[in-house]
């Protein structure tokens, strides 16, 4: 599989690093001051390629923080807070839409 | 149940302790992301949109009373208590931790089990009837063939970088429950005109973007060649198969490029070579794999007990289930019965780590200890005494798995989709739930007769949307689930690819469409008894189409 770094970024709007936690495989989002989080919006978010690309090379770095790490839109809310930017990352960030056998709701 | 030897034991053991260091050293930055993955997929470790998931092979999908225990243990203790029986007879948790998961393969190598030949692109978990051993229609366990081929394909290393997986499925019986047409490799045992078993080799089956049914390529294989032919066919895949496109790197393309009598040609050339050498079975190694096979110490018991034909003549709902999950054993006096995994409202496929001690419990009080998957992701206790049906059938009704939807319209069978999957586009879980709710109506769905769904997510297709009789395939449009609908396909001996009826429907109107074709199907059949598959095959796709398209 081609590495993240090697493709082509296209960014059309506001973005975010995100990636999967080593340890655990929990989401985690980049931050401006390259740490991850597991909290939305404290994630670096950044509107340009190159932007993103820098951010991105920044988070790819780091292999044992987290694994998988791409580039991912977001939407910002009133107070300029990111929001999943589509429903790939909804899920990501609130889990499954599904109750989980383990706790019916049905 | 197979018994594994010390040579088994000790693969696994040690295999537990290779990856329980791989992990430690990956943990530390040692081996880098790119070093750890090929080894953690070896494993059956994927990384999922939230998880780490861990696939666990269930070897022709016979399980033991022990081993299910310890999976719901597996699920109790690593991940949040419950797990989920895939179609290839394996079951997956999603939510394990990298850091856990060297103790819960320690825990399972305990009752011998693991994640090899789950991922990767290696020849993996062998699969068959779940009925095998004791299905009424059946010329001998395919189980022990299953094992050879397991046991010759584990860590081999010619077969471990294959271009692509490669998926084989046995079936012994008339009835195809392996649906072994739709498998890289499907190997039909039957007795030729001089009454000796064999096997009929197909291949190049499979779904996922670029769909075909297997060729015959081989109409008897005597039992001493299985293995030398199987390598034969592997070594020509491993040699022409592609490598540059992982869309044309499984068996199935290289197949349908040259053409299968060409392809049986190399084959048969490759074959020539190595058929009378040291992968010849010999018969005392056919024995020694046979005889590690247990069965059930049955007792001399009579069809139709009092304590069941009562029971029959009293209790209504039981009478529906019966009708439902009991099925005919070999052995008289005996019944094969399906546990549905598919309640209404839940998701398709998945048991509770309290589910699968109650089972376990269930199985060695009335099934001889010994419990089956099956491709449909439903379970089943293969040796119950029909004396014991009735007070089966309460305790497994307690736990939630007593369904009388097999077969119907509520019994789908569906991926993980987008709700866990990394490589999905769609979800399929809670399309498959709505539809187990507009269908809640047991009796009517019953009334429907046999009606297979399969949803996908993905063009992976591991909800094998082809082969449903009504299939949905997830799809991504800005940003929107859409879903593409096909009918009549069918996964059995008369396996056929359904076909896509027309333009994708958004995620909204999927089961509106479901209703809108069982609507149909209802004014379209001929007589009570003509099954939805079998009204498409008279009157053909268009009027069904006509009926999902005219409002949309």
């Amino acid at each position: 599989m081609t590495s993240p770094l090697q493709q082509k970024l296209k960014v059309n709007g506001p973005v975010i690093i995100t990636a999967n936690r080593l340890g655990d495989g929990a989401v985690v989002h980049f931050t401006a001051d390259h740490r991850w989080t597991t909290q939305l919006d404290e994630a670096a978010v950044v509107t340009t390629a190159p932007a993103a690309t820098e951010l991105l090379h920044a988070a790819v770095a780091d292999d044992i923080g987290a694994v998988g790490a791409y580039v991912a839109p977001v939407v910002l809310g009133a107070e300029g807070k990111p929001a999943p930017g589509n429903l790939r990352e909804r899920i990501r960030v609130a889990g499954p839409t599904v109750a989980l056998p383990s706790h019916p709701e049905f | 149940m197979y018994h594994y030897d010390d040579f088994d034991r000790t693969l696994v053991a040690e295999r537990v302790d290779e990856f329980r260091d791989q992990v430690a050293r990956r943990l530390s930055g040692e081996l880098s992301e790119d070093e750890f993955k090929p080894l953690r997929l070896m494993n059956g470790v994927y990384l999922q949109l939230h998880a780490y998931m861990l696939r666990i092979a269930i070897p022709y999908g016979t399980l033991s009373s022990a081993q299910l225990r310890m999976l719901g243990h597996v699920g109790r203790r690593y991940d949040r208590n419950y797990g989920h029986f895939t179609t290839r007879q394996n079951i997956q948790f999603n939510w394990i931790k990298l850091q856990d998961l060297p103790d819960a393969m320690a825990d399972l190598a305990k009752v011998e089990m693991h994640g090899m030949q789950t991922s990767g692109n290696c020849v993996r978990n062998i699969t068959t009837d779940q009925w095998a051993g004791v299905a009424a229609d059946e010329i001998e366990d395919p189980r022990i063939w299953a094992e050879i081929l397991r046991q010759h394909s584990t860590m081999h290393p010619e077969f471990s970088f294959l271009p692509r997986k490669f998926k084989i499925a046995i079936t012994a019986s008339t009835h195809d429950r392996a649906a072994v047409k739709v498998h890289d490799i499907g190997l039909r045992l039957h007795r030729n005109g001089a009454g000796e078993v064999g096997f009929e080799v197909l291949v190049g089956g499979g779904l996922g973007r670029t769909p075909y049914i297997g060729k015959s390529i081989k109409p008897f294989l005597h039992k001493r060649d299985l293995l030398s032919y199987i390598e034969a066919i592997l070594r020509v895949y491993n040699q022409f198969g592609r490598r540059d496109n992982i869309y044309k790197a499984r068996i199935k393309i290289l197949v349908h490029e040259l053409g299968a009598e060409a392809f049986a040609k190399e084959v048969e050339a490759e074959w020539q070579l190595i058929k009378d050498g040291a992968l010849a079975l010999d018969p005392a190694v056919i024995a020694d794999v046979a005889a590690r096979f247990s069965y059930p110490d049955y007792e001399q018991l009579e069809d139709s007990p009092a304590t069941l034909t009562s029971a029959l003549a009293s209790d209504p709902q039981f009478k529906i289930w019966f009708g439902n999950a009991v099925s005919n054993h070999k052995v008289p006096g005996y019944a094969i019965v399906t546990l549905s995994l598919k309640p209404t409202g839940g998701p398709p496929g998945d048991a509770t780590a309290e589910q699968m001690d109650a089972i376990a419990d269930l199985a060695d009080k009335y099934s001889f200890g010994e419990i089956r998957v099956g491709h449909e992701q439903n379970l089943v206790f293969p040796h119950v005494p029909q004396r014991d049906l009735p007070a089966l059938w309460k305790a497994i009704d307690a736990i939630g798995v007593a369904t009388p939807n097999l077969g119907t319209v509520s019994d789908i069978i569906a991926c993980p989709g987008l709700d866990y999957c990394s490589l999905a586009n769609a979800r399929s879980i809670p399309v498959a739930e709505e539809i187990t709710r507009r269908f809640r109506d047991h009796n009517l769905a019953r009334d429907l007769g046999r009606l297979h769904i399969n949803i996908s997510g993905c063009i992976n297709a591991c909800g094998h949307h082809h082969v449903g009789h009504i299939g949905l395939l997830g799809v991504e449009k800005n940003d929107q689930e859409y879903y593409q609908v096909s009918i009549g396909g069918r996964a059995d001996e008369h396996a056929e690819l359904g076909t896509l009826l027309g333009p994708a429907v958004p995620y909204a109107e999927a089961v509106d469409v479901v209703e809108d074709l069982v609507a149909a199907y209802l004014e379209l059949r001929a007589r009570p008894d003509e099954i939805f598959l079998d009204t498409v095959k008279r009157v053909g796709v268009e009027p069904f189409k006509e009926r999902v398209y005219a409002t949309r």
